[in-house]
């Protein structure tokens, strides 16, 4: 059974706090994600690695568990949202996924560090609805151009916006608003 | 009293909770996720913030209870009670913690004591507030009427 061309994209959501995990699951299915919600990074990692024994072993085409992009609190006990990431981005079958990192302490030298290793967008708690519709470009680029894994280094626009962007340089995707 | 009275009681209640800082906009925005496929959505965030942050009281008046005080614990139970009243709105509660950070940092043990009697106070406040305000919602829906959309123009 072919995947439906309309099929919702799949957001890996990790958040330690309860809370914050039903609060941003609900913000995604009322954007009309399908989403899995884990409270750590090493589950985040274990579903994804699963993802991908599954994917590979082409078994049963109609599973379809693939992850379109994840949503990570920063402050985690054990694996950070930042291990995370670079966990991701350091993996060949998981970096082209988009990372987005949410936390509740706004430190500009976290941010940038995030945004400069790979995530595409942070957030700062609480996540707005407005927030995760920023989620929606990334998604649709990384669904029509899954080999994009060169990123130049990132320059961070500096913003009095709640969030922050990765600005990647004109030449590497078609013109796209921003 | 018929539904259209409760709904108003309901909104001139929430806005004075907003006009007095027990709630921002955040609670608002509870609000608005809250539709008929959840229609428990606010309840179940704000009872989950009840039984969070009792247990971080708890936690706090255990750690500044020790002889020798683990300000880093109790800064790490602070944000958390900072980050889940962010979350539910719950203002002058979040407020408190900003401070008791502070006083983290300077590992203040008078300072941190005053602090816990002020997030206590402020958190038995909006919790007292939050339970009537979900008394009144309950008993327009069970009288049949639909919880007033509150538009407060932030």
């Amino acid at each position: 059974m072919a995947m439906a061309a309309e099929a919702k994209f799949h957001v890996l959501a990790v958040d330690d706090t309860l809370i914050d995990r039903k609060l941003i699951e609900k913000l995604l299915k009322t954007s009309s994600y399908q989403v899995t919600a884990v409270d750590s990074g090493t589950k985040a990692l274990e579903f994804l690695g699963l993802n991908n024994k599954e994917r590979n072993s082409k078994a049963d085409a109609s599973v379809d568990v693939e992850v379109n992009m994840i949503i990570t609190d920063y402050c985690m006990p054990g694996m950070t949202g930042y291990d995370l990431l670079r966990e991701i981005k350091g993996c060949s079958s998981l970096k082209d996924i988009p990372v987005v990192i949410m936390s509740s302490d706004n430190i500009p030298s976290r941010i940038n560090r995030c945004l400069e290793d790979g995530a595409e967008e942070f957030f700062l708690k609480p996540v707005q609805l407005s927030d995760v519709n920023k989620l929606r470009p990334h998604l649709m680029r990384s669904r029509s151009k899954p080999n994009i894994n060169k990123r130049k280094a990132a320059e961070e626009i500096v913003s009095p916006d709640r969030t922050r962007t990765r600005f990647n340089q004109a030449e590497e995707r078609s013109s796209s608003p921003n | 009293m018929e539904v259209g009275q409760m709904q108003r009681r309901l909104v001139d209640y929430t806005k004075t909770l907003f006009m007095e800082g027990f709630l921002d906009a955040q609670f608002l925005q509870l609000q608005q996720l809250q539709d008929e496929s959840n229609p428990d959505f606010v309840v179940e965030v704000v009872s989950l913030f009840f039984d969070d942050s009792e247990k971080l009281l708890n936690d706090l008046s255990m750690a500044l209870d020790q002889p020798n005080v683990d300000f880093k614990k109790v800064d790490a139970h602070v944000h958390q009670l900072k980050g889940s009243s962010s979350s539910i709105g719950a203002q002058r509660v979040k407020n408190a913690c900003i401070a008791f950070r502070n006083f983290c940092e300077e590992q203040n043990i008078d300072a941190t004591l005053r602090c816990l009697q002020q997030v206590k106070h402020e958190y038995y406040l909006v919790k007292n507030k939050l339970e009537t305000l979900l008394r009144l919602e309950q008993q327009i829906v069970a009288a049949g009427g639909s919880i007033p959309t509150i538009e407060m123009g932030f």
